[in-house]
This record gives C-alpha cells, structure tokens and sequence, in this order.
C-alpha cells in the first residue's frame, strides 16, 4: 500500500520494511481450508489454567471446604449428634472406653479426641463441639465473604463504568468520593460502620447480622477494585469498537453493556478471588475486634477470638479454626493467582491493609 | 509545575475537608443515637440535666456550628472524652511512641526484606528458589494478623519462653527490652506486606529486564550487579516506594489495630480498639479522621516529589 501512497513523498521507492519481506519469504499465504479452528480467549485461558496443576488442586481444596461446611447439619446430626451452639459444661464425653470430662474443673475444655462421634476435635470454653462449629462457622465466613464480594465487584464495575465512560464532572465526584473511602484504613473504616451499625442501625440494618457484616465489608472494597476497573474503562472508550458502536447511533447505557463490559470480564474474573480471601480474611478481623459476627453465632473469626482469650490452656481452641481459615483463604489465593496468570498476566490487584 | 502544585494542594485541602465532614457526619449523626446527651448524662438522668448538659456541649446548636466547634477542639487538642473525661490529643500523644516505635520497625523491616526476596525471587524466576519464595508469600498474604500473634504468643512465649508474653517498654527506659518486646510485633506486622510488596516488585522487575536501556547497560560491559542495582532496581523501586509511604500512613495512624490489639501495646491503634468498645465517639472519631488526614497529606506530598522527579507525572 505504502509504496503507492502519492503522499509518502521520498520513501515511495525504497524496499518495503524488513518484515514484510521476511513474512513473504518464509510464510507463503496459508491455505484456508487448513486454518485450525478459532480459538477465543477463554479456552486459552482455559488451557493455560490447565497446565497449572498447583493452582487447580487448591482450587479443589477450596471446593472441598465449601462443599464440608455446606454438609455441616448433616455432620452435626448424624456423627456428632450435638448442635454448634450446645452447651455442656459438665458433660462427660466417652474417650477409648473412658469418660472423660468436657469442661474439666478448672475450666479447661477437652482437646481433640480424634475419635469420630462428639468433640472429634475437642471442646470450647462453653463445652461446645469444635468440629460442629467450625463447619458452621465456616458457613458463615464463607456466606460473608461471598455476599462481600459480591457487593463489592456489582458497585465497583458500575462505579469505574460510569467514572470511566462519562469523565469529566462524573469521573470527578466518583473518583473523589472513592479517594475519601480510600484514605481511611481498612479496619478502622469497618470497625466505625460496623460499630454505627450496631448501635444505631442506618436503613435496614439494626444490630450486628451476618448480612451487615458483609455489606461493611463489602463498602469498604470498593475503591480498591473500582480504580483499576476505572483505568481500564479509560483506556477502552477510545477504541475502533466503542466509536464504531457511537456512530451506530447506540446509546451511553448499551455502549456500557455490550461493548465495554464484555472486555472487562477478564478483569472481573480475576479480582474475585482475591476479593474472595480477603473478604473472608477481613471478616475474621472484624470479629476479632468486636465490629463483625457476634455470638452466639459461630464464625472462623468468632471461633479464634474466643480461643485467644483461653490461651494457654486450650490453644487448639486458636489453632483449628485458624488453620481452617489460612487453608481456605490461601487455596482461594493459590487459585487466583492461576486464574490471573491465565485471564491476564498484567493485572494488578491492590491488596488489604494489615 | 506551580500550576500542578497549585491544583494538587487545592485538591488536597477539598479532600480534608471532605474527610472531616463524613467523618463528623457518620460519629456525631450517626452513632449516638443523635442525642448524645442523653448518652453522657446516663441512665438515671431526668430530662432537666439532659438539657443541660445538651446546652453545656452545644449539642443544641445547629450541626454546621458543631462541626466548626468540634474541628477546633480537635486541633487545638481541646476535646475531651465524654466516657474517661481524658484529652483525646494528649492520649494519642501517650500512645504515638508505642505506635512508632511498632511501625517504623516494621516498615523497615518489612521494604528491606521484600526488595531481597522480590529481587531474589525475578533473578530466579520460574526456578525452585522462585516457587519456594512465591508459596511464602502466597503464606503470607494468607496469614491474619491476630492468628499469626497468637501462635507466636503461644509458641515462641509460653512454651519455649523467649519472648514475652505482651506489653511495651519504652526505648528511653531500657532498649534491649525495647528490642525484645518488639520483635514478634514486627515480625507479624510485616509478614502480610512483604507477601504483598515482594510479589509487586517481582512483577515489576521482571517487566523492566528485557527494557532496552537494561540491554544498553549489559552492552557497556557493566556488572550483572551493576545492572541490577544502578538500573534495574532504581526504575522498579519507584512503585514500591510510593505504596510504602501511603501503606507506613495508614499503619502510624492507627491501622495497626490487629497487631497492637493481639499483642496488647497500647498505642494508637489500640486506643481505637478500645474506644470501639466503649462506644468513645470522641476518641474514635479523632483517631480515624486524624488517620485519614495524614494518608491524604503523604499521599499528596508523594505525589508532589515524584512530579519533581519525574516530569511525565506533570503532564497527565
């Protein structure tokens, strides 16, 4: 094209670029009928994360906690025969043949029995079954920090939409009311939401529920996940396609829907499983200072605050719930750095204070 | 530059204000049931002295009075508690030494520890070292705060003794127990950001290595080490840097809370810890708007020495 280009003034006649010429010597034109099938971006994303056994087995692990916690009436029932918030404090519990105290005189809970039946893995303060509520409170954190993420991922893309698409005095109210979230630290922000909540209830919330919870973990997000998005919006609203779509006459909420988000699915896909731990490590956070899950409801977070106070008589008390926590929140971690690696090497995600 | 320093401090100074408004808005609105009075006089109170008191507080004045009369108690370190009768300033004062003492330690600790193991972990890329060091800090950024505290607590100080169990003394007091009380908060302090920031700088490194100017640098005939230290780690520093200064912010100004709740130093973040517990408005209210002030004055003060260093900046 160039070599004929009347405007391309002293150049017209010299040999085309190097490139050109080296794919026309080595590449003859292929043959169409030979053309493999196209493939779409998420089946090779799809073929990368599948070379990635490490990330795929905690993956599994993850799938595997959610599926035990989601099992955890059917446990409470048929092998510990004890529910998560029963008490029993001077209980016995039949150990290889000999029964054994729950709550010993002095206060120190049984350890684990590693025997299938009640207090599998010891008892709690209050002689409640350890095993029961850790998959209870599994339930819990995990219901938190997947309705958390939730919330955080819908409000973030619909702010770094709008933010992104309209610029200008838009762009300048979202990104300044995100700057004003952004500049409290992460626990003080949910301990005071947390605490407003509790005392004075805003809307429909009145008192500390595992849904408000969530909802102040989920505000808290935001920023961190909507300026990236906001970026990327910036940079997407200068393409062919997006003025292609303009020119089509379509209007600002359909431009939005299926021209820009469409390409920010990647994105998307690969912050919820970092909002996902962190979500659920917040959480856990929250609870340890007295502004998240509040008992008698049982949480992982709820579970280590109450060990915590027991130390150093019962650290299994800290040590099985914690554990639990740090396994479902680094195989969600594991999991997403895969998935990042295979939707989109270049993003980047910001991650929680402390 | 003095029309971009000029605007930047403009922007600066609307933040402030913003963020002492919500943060008025959302502890004397919200939280108090929007009658404070009610609060302090107690429960026993007959309506006569929760007029008075209400009078006393100016709580009867319009909001945008309140707001101007709070903001200047707070800076002139007049507000006092409504629950202990304490200054609020001068209890953050008590508690800003422990605070610092916690966060610098660790902010050292945790920027020199991740610049090795991230650079470490780009010059290895893809080998056993790199994986090990990923899984570390994949550990790391796992681990929660208060969790990793309690563990150290029990292990390393109740059964092998060699820490102590909690508490802070101060450095003008004795610094080898300065040292020894501090160790374990530091180390849980930084394991979460040197999971973070050496995960950064490995990605950042590892985009620079194949810059041109690096092959330039090698075509001069200089160093591995060379390279790596005069060229490659002075461009992928930039990032980490800026994260370190808004990050050590948020930390000094009470974002510590885990580490100094779990280990029981009463600094600044502990004083909010606190505060929450007993639903100190006051307290609460100046340690997370005098928290959110220094982020946004050290993040505009970043801002402004990197548009010193790095003209692009400007332009945008």
């Amino acid at each position: 094209m160039a070599i004929f280009d009347p405007n391309d003034g002293g150049s017209s006649f010299s040999a085309p670029p190097a490139e050109f010429l080296l794919a026309d010597v080595e590449e003859p034109p292929p043959d169409v009928g030979e053309l493999p099938p196209g493939v779409g971006p998420y089946s090779l994303a799809w073929r990368r994360l599948r070379r990635n056994w490490v990330s795929l087995v905690f993956g599994g692990l993850f799938l595997l906690i959610v599926v035990l916690c989601l099992l955890a009436p059917l446990y409470s029932h048929y092998v510990a025969h004890i529910g998560p918030d029963t008490q029993n404090i001077t209980g016995t519990v039949n150990v290889g043949g000999k029964a054994e105290d729950v709550v010993s005189l002095i206060g120190i809970p049984i350890g684990p029995t590693w025997h299938l039946g009640p207090y599998f893995l010891g008892a709690d303060a209050e002689g409640r079954d350890v095993a029961v509520r850790l998959l209870y409170g599994g339930r819990n954190s995990l219901e938190i920090g997947v309705v958390a993420t939730l919330l955080t991922m819908v409000l973030a893309t619909i702010c770094g939409l709008l933010a992104g698409y309209f610029r200008g005095f838009t762009d300048g109210v979202i990104s300044r009311v995100l700057d004003v979230i952004w500049a409290y630290p992460v626990y003080l922000l949910g301990l005071t939401l947390g605490t407003v909540l509790e005392v004075h209830g805003l809307g429909p919330f009145h008192g500390t529920t595992l849904l408000s919870t969530a909802v102040v973990i989920g505000f808290v997000y935001i920023p961190y996940v909507a300026k990236p998005i906001r970026a990327q919006v910036l940079a997407l609203r200068d393409r062919e396609f997006v003025d292609a779509a303009r020119q089509q006459g379509l209007g600002h909420v359909r431009i939005m829907a299926t021209e820009i988000l469409p390409n920010l699915a990647s994105t998307i896909i690969v912050f919820i499983p970092l909002m996902l731990a962190n979500a659920i490590l917040t959480e856990a956070g929250l609870t340890y200072l007295g502004a998240g899950v509040q008992p008698p409801n049982a949480s992982w977070g709820t579970m280590i605050s109450d060990g915590i106070a027991g130390i150093p008589a019962a650290f299994h008390n800290v040590l099985i719930p914690g554990l639990m926590l740090v396994l479902a929140v680094l195989s969600v971690n594991v999991f997403g750095d895969g998935l990042r690696d295979a939707l989109d090497p270049r993003a980047k995600i910001r991650l929680a204070k402390e | 530059m003095a029309r971009f320093l000029v605007r930047r401090l403009l922007v600066m100074i609307a933040m402030l204000f913003a963020i002492s408004l919500v943060t008025f808005l959302l502890f004397i609105v919200a939280l108090p049931n929007g009658n404070p009075a009610a609060m302090i006089a107690g429960r026993l109170a007959n309506p006569a002295e929760v007029h008075l008191i209400s009078v006393r507080y100016g709580f009867d004045k319009p909001i945008w009075v309140q707001y101007v009369k709070t903001m200047a108690n707070i800076f002139e370190g007049k507000a006092y508690s409504y629950q202990s009768g304490f200054n609020v300033l001068a209890e953050i004062g008590a508690g800003f030494p422990t605070t610092l003492s916690l966060t610098l330690g660790a902010g050292i600790i945790w920027l020199l520890t991740s610049i090795l193991v991230g650079t470490l972990a780009a010059i290895k890329a893809g080998r056993y070292t790199d994986r090990v060091l990923t899984v570390l800090s994949m550990v790391g950024v796992s681990m929660p705060v208060f969790f990793l505290g309690a563990v150290l607590i029990y292990f390393l100080g109740y059964q092998e003794g060699i820490i102590p169990l909690s508490g802070y003394v101060p450095i003008t007091q004795s610094p080898t127990q300065w040292l020894w009380h501090l160790v374990a908060p530091w180390f849980t302090l930084s394991v979460l950001f040197i999971g973070i920031y050496s995960r950064i700088l490995r990605s950042t490194i590892l985009d620079t290595i194949n810059d041109d100017f690096v092959r330039t640098a090698r075509a001069k005939g200089l160093s591995e080490r060379q390279v790596l230290v005069r060229h490659i780690l002075r461009n992928s520093l930039i990032p980490i840097l800026s994260l370190w200064g808004l990050d050590l912010a948020q930390v000094i100004g009470g974002g510590a809370i885990l580490t100094e709740s779990v280990y029981n130093l009463h600094g600044v973040g502990y004083l909010a810890y606190q505060a929450i517990g007993r639903i100190d408005t006051v307290t609460l209210m100046s340690v997370v708007m005098l928290t959110a002030l220094a982020v946004v004055v050290l993040g505009a003060l970043t801002e402004i020495v990197y548009a010193f260093l790095d003209p692009r900046i400007r332009l945008q």
